[in-house]
């Protein structure tokens, strides 16, 4: 699941103008305005970039999102230049009942211009079921193949087609740590996965617990070990049998995916490695994924691993910095010598119509402009967490060194990625039947009698 | 919004609504002729009519017709939702615990208001006594939610941490582990029910010793001068004598547990095998997106409801009859 | 439902009925036992409130750490979690306090006119299928709301009422005028029809006997059900989750709470405090129309 919001708590907000300071001219983008480029009244220099989306005066764009307070505030704000340049205005609506509603709105008939799609999957079920989804336009297919890596662009695309480019992104695959803890002990950040096990050992020999983990999330329990499984996944079978699990080509609970789930078994299952500060191997279970971490700080837990968007959870005036009070380093791959691809997430822009100014709006989203807009504007009210995939985008823009090295990590070419494999599958398991499974898992469901029932949920048809 | 802008909707809606009814007033009282009193009932009832045939009427044939279609309601597929409900193991778990909640909670609910009722009826203390037992009806099912929830809080037996929930402090204080109770199958389910149980008893108290209350005194008074010792009294006179009020009590928890959805959902979500009908349909229609099982289950709600009902209205009928 | 009213007698008040010389004879036979059974019930009946309310004042630290009952060992209290939790953070309580309000007033105010408008057709009017139509009213009580929510949630959206507090209003009226209209109906048919026909001799139309004769003679009635449907709708979680739920623009204190222990599971300081601001005014709801309280559970309790 991929409901970035649910899991993102807050922070205040304060009220800002976004103020963009980059002019990337793009190169190759066909002006998709229907104005042709009459330029409307308040100009300034700022506006060069905007022409190409023409005059859109008078045009309104709806946009319906699962993104709410207080995490919007940046994204109204990183429109107000495209608005105030092209004279378009645009109707941002977040909504906590998202996935819930979107579906009601589109049999009602009545779809947003645009929706923030959390999950691939979902979009995949909008095209195919519904057939509500508009094909990207030829500017914004453009922008992707420039300054998007493959992955994003794939799970943006339903057959072949790319139907939504990707708006922000997370990186999955961190372990937090605390870096003073370490140094003040002795500890090295493990490099393989073996290390990784022979530090955890030695935590617990000293009587300590090395993990933590909490997969509460209300009605979507569980999620946390959906992202563990993946990243075991990509580990134990490299890329290519990932992808297949992810289509379904090899079974749910084919003995491959036993392995990798059992890799993680090895450490979430083992009393003597879990729950630092928490509780028993069950406690997981009840802990809430926001304060599963925690322990960290007070020194009852070493190790918790979680996406970058988990930095927002610690108490504002963290260290959170390389040598600081916390940190985070990459899930350290089971056979060095292979390159591991790295678990991302995202949500993708989908649009319910073909409008020129709404096809513009598309267009600019997709741009660097906007990713370091919005990446300003998150950092200029203290937001932390958010991110983009967007190539073009400036890592100096962002104010977390998490954020940082996530972008780094995402703009590192030698990197491979896959896409969260939950947010890929049907709803019915990736939201439903995955979440349950693993709560039941990790309350005790034996490796082999939980995959089977993911496996016997999956969709017929 | 801000709180202007909701507060012009609540104008907008209050202006708009003394608009209609004014509108509907006014009009009845110019009617006039033979034919006035029609007229007249038709705009009383309009409002009200309109908004049943739009509001619920429409939406429940919709949803049933829905129900024997897929997920998308776009293929029709028959009973197969039905089948699939009463075939697949998760929620056959769900039928199971909806059952456990509906058997267990009315009888324990009415018992303990029942003997509550009888045990302070008529001491110095009934006013408050009762007040104590019948407060959490004020409270939210959410609210009271986290007030058990606060009650069955774990901490682990780690180090020197202390335990916050009671019933583990109490555990601990005879000398047992910590339980992380809400993690127990199937018991979890039993402390789930303990809340709305919490919640009714108060209301099964009210009734019954109201209907304690009626029983005339001369029957009592002629029961005592028989010889007849408290319990004996409560067997043969007392319990007979609220019968009827006591099959109301009993059915109308039963239905208000059937449709018991803000309780499992802020305890557990419907996790660790808690789910019952009314959260499974919630999850089904609005999380996974499968309309199709979401309106067999809400359709099975209406069936299951149904019979309790109509025992329900018979025996309030005998009550008035008498 | 009323009929449970005829039950309960003509005493649904809390209030302790007059002791007769009977009772007073009975009173002494009531064992020891029987106090002890009672004190033991109304304990547990009251602990758990009283444990989450007393850890709503301690400081942060202490409900976290140490369970309430230590509190007598150490008498420290603090308001602050009530301000942290009612003003601080991004989604102050405070907001979905407001929304509260705003949802409850008019979605109790608008079934209450409807119903009593149509009520009394139904009891004092003559027009064809009466009968059939009031059967049909009575069963639509036993209704589910949850078979109505999607198809009346497209129509919210075909209608552009969606994220509105629109959707909230309609709907809990909606789901209130079948249990609403049979109550008062029952109410209004009792009034002795000479009132009426004295009325009516003296040149008045159904719409001033409406207002002027039913209307005053119908206050216990309507309280009795407004404190009824102002506990329903301010308590609701269902509804108010799936009309307006999505934003915190209109989503009222359950839902936020029922999010806040989804989310935030042990700052129990923020839940025992913001609990408790969602308890607060049913509570005085509660103490200072007890009368009508009562009265209206002992009615409406086969809500759907």
């Amino acid at each position: 699941m991929s409901g970035l919001t649910l899991r993102r708590p807050s922070r205040t907000t304060t009220l800002m103008a976004a103020a963009i300071g980059t002019s990337l001219v793009l190169a190759g983008c066909g002006g998709s305005g229907g104005g042709g480029g009459t330029a409307p009244s308040a100009q300034g220099p700022e506006c060069a970039a905007f022409t190409q989306y023409g005059d859109l005066n008078g045009k309104t764009i709806t946009v319906y999102t699962s993104i709410v307070t207080p995490e919007d505030q940046p994204h109204i704000d990183s429109y107000k230049t495209f608005e105030s340049c092209t004279g378009a205005t645009v109707k941002y609506e977040g909504s906590k009942e998202f996935e819930a509603q979107l579906p009601v709105k589109v049999a009602a008939g009545t779809p947003p211009d645009i929706a923030y799609i959390p999950q691939p999957g979902l979009l995949a079920s909008l095209v195919r079921d519904n057939k509500a989804i508009k094909p990207a336009p030829a500017a914004v297919s453009a922008n992707v193949d420039k300054y998007y890596p493959e992955t994003f662009k794939s799970a943006g695309s339903v057959d072949g087609t790319l139907y939504a480019a990707p708006l922000g992104a997370n990186v999955k695959s961190f372990v937090w740590y605390s870096p003073t803890k370490f140094k003040e002990k002795g500890y090295a950040v493990p490099k393989t996965w073996d290390e990784m096990i022979t530090l955890s050992k030695t935590i617990s020999a000293a009587g300590e617990k090395p993990w933590c983990a909490g997969i509460g999330s209300g009605d979507a329990t569980g999620w946390p070990l959906t992202d563990w499984l993946e990243d075991t996944m990509l580990r134990e079978n490299g890329p290519e049998v990932y992808d297949q699990w992810v289509k379904h080509e090899i079974p749910f609970n084919d003995p491959k995916v036993a392995a990798a789930l059992d890799r993680v078994g090895g450490i979430l299952k083992d009393p003597a490695f879990v729950n630092g500060g928490l509780g028993d191997v069950s406690s997981i279970a009840t802990t809430t994924f926001q304060d599963g971490g925690l322990p960290i700080l007070e020194g009852t837990c070493y190790m918790h691993r979680q996406a970058n968007f988990y930095a927002a959870n610690f108490p504002e005036g963290t260290d959170i910095s390389e040598n600081g009070a916390i940190y985070a380093f990459e899930l350290p791959p089971v056979d060095a010598s292979k390159p591991t691809p790295i678990l991302v997430g995202g949500e993708f822009v989908a649009a319910f119509t073909d409008r020129p100014e709404v096809q513009a709006f598309q267009a600019f989203l997709s741009s660097p402009e906007w990713s370091n807009a919005k990446a300003k504007a998150g950092s200029d009210i203290g937001q932390s967490g958010w991110l983009s995939a967007n190539t073009g985008m400036d890592a100096a823009n962002l104010s977390n060194p998490i954020d940082k090295l996530s972008v780094q990590v995402l703009q590192d070419s030698n990197n491979t990625f896959r896409f969260d494999g939950s947010d890929l599958m049907p709803k019915a398991i990736g939201s439903a039947a995955e979440w349950k499974g693993m709560t039941d898992w990790i309350t005790g469901k034996s490796t082999a009698d939980t995959l089977t029932f993911i496996e016997q949920a999956w969709p017929k048809s | 919004m801000t709180l202007l802008d909701k507060l012009g909707q609540l104008v907008v809606a209050i202006v708009v609504f003394a608009a209609i009814i004014g509108l509907v007033l006014f009009v009845a009282d110019r009617a006039r002729g033979r034919r006035a009193e029609l007229w007249q009932s038709i705009l009383f009832l309009a409002p009200s009519a309109l908004l049943l045939i739009v509001g619920l009427i429409w939406p429940a044939l919709r949803t049933i017709y829905q129900s024997f279609f897929d997920r998308t309601s776009t293929n029709f597929t028959g009973v197969s939702n039905y089948l699939t409900i009463f075939t697949q193991p998760e929620l056959l778990l769900v039928l199971r615990n909806t059952a456990l909640w509906v058997v267990i909670t009315p009888i324990l609910a009415t018992a303990i208001g029942l003997v509550y009722a009888v045990l302070v009826d008529r001491t110095r203390f009934e006013s408050f006594a009762k007040a104590l037992i019948f407060l959490p009806m004020a409270i939210s099912f959410v609210g009271a939610s986290i007030i058990w929830k606060f009650v069955y809080e774990y901490r682990p037996n780690q180090g020197n941490i202390q335990q916050i929930g009671l019933i583990n402090q109490f555990l601990v204080w005879i000398g047992l582990e910590p339980v992380n109770l809400l993690l127990q199958q199937p018991w979890n389910n039993l402390l789930l029910i303990m809340v709305m149980i919490w919640i009714q008893a108060g209301f099964a108290m009210t009734i019954l010793s109201a209907a304690i209350k009626a029983i005339p005194d001369d029957i009592t008074e002629a029961a005592r001068l028989d010889g007849c010792g408290n319990v004996r009294m409560f067997f043969s006179i007392t319990l007979p004598s609220i019968r009827p009020a006591l099959v109301v009590v009993l059915t109308t928890i039963s239905i208000g547990v059937l449709k018991v959805f803000d309780i499992v959902r802020t305890m557990t979500g419907g996790q660790f095998n808690t789910s019952v009908i009314a959260n499974e349909f919630y999850s089904q229609s609005f999380r996974i997106n499968d309309y199709g099982i979401g309106a067999a289950l809400a359709v099975l709600l209406f069936v299951l409801v149904v019979p309790i009902v109509v025992y329900n209205i018979r025996q309030m009928r005998k009550v008035n009859a008498r | 439902m009323t009929v449970i009213e005829d039950v309960a007698g003509a005493k649904p008040d809390l209030a302790a009925a007059a002791t007769s010389p009977s009772a007073a004879a009975k009173n002494q036979l009531s064992s020891r036992w029987a106090s002890a059974a009672a004190l033991v019930i109304a304990v547990l009946w009251t602990i758990p409130t009283f444990g989450l309310f007393l850890s709503s004042f301690r400081p942060e630290r202490a409900v976290k750490t140490t369970g309430w009952w230590t509190f007598f060992g150490d008498w420290s209290v603090t308001f602050s979690n009530y301000t942290a939790v009612l003003f601080r953070g991004g989604q102050p309580l405070i907001n979905y306090f407001v929304n509260s309000i705003l949802i409850t007033l008019p979605a109790v105010v608008i079934p209450i006119v409807l119903a009593s408008v149509a009520a009394y057709a139904f009891a004092w009017m003559k027009f064809p299928f009466k009968d059939t139509l009031f059967v049909a009213v009575f069963a639509l009580q036993i209704v589910p709301l949850q078979v109505a929510l999607i198809p009346l949630l497209q129509i919210y959206e075909t209608t552009g009422l969606g994220g509105t507090f629109w959707t909230v209003w309609i709907s809990h009226s909606i789901f209130a005028l079948p249990l609403a209209i049979f109550l008062l109906h029952n109410s209004m048919h009792e009034i002795p029809a000479e009132l009426i026909e004295a009325a009516r001799v003296d040149g008045a139309g159904h719409v001033r006997i409406f207002l002027q004769v039913m209307l005053p003679l119908m206050k216990p009635a309507i309280a009795a059900f407004a404190v009824f449907q102002f506990l329903w709708v301010w308590n609701d979680l269902l509804v108010a989750l799936v009309f307006a739920g999505g934003t915190a623009d209109v989503a009222p204190l359950t839902v936020r709470i029922a999010e806040l222990s989804g989310t935030r599971g042990t700052d129990w300081h923020l839940l025992s405090a913001g609990a408790f601001v969602s308890i607060i005014i049913p509570l005085v709801v509660f103490l200072s129309l007890q009368r009508f309280f009562v009265r209206g559970l002992l009615a409406g309790s086969v809500k759907g």
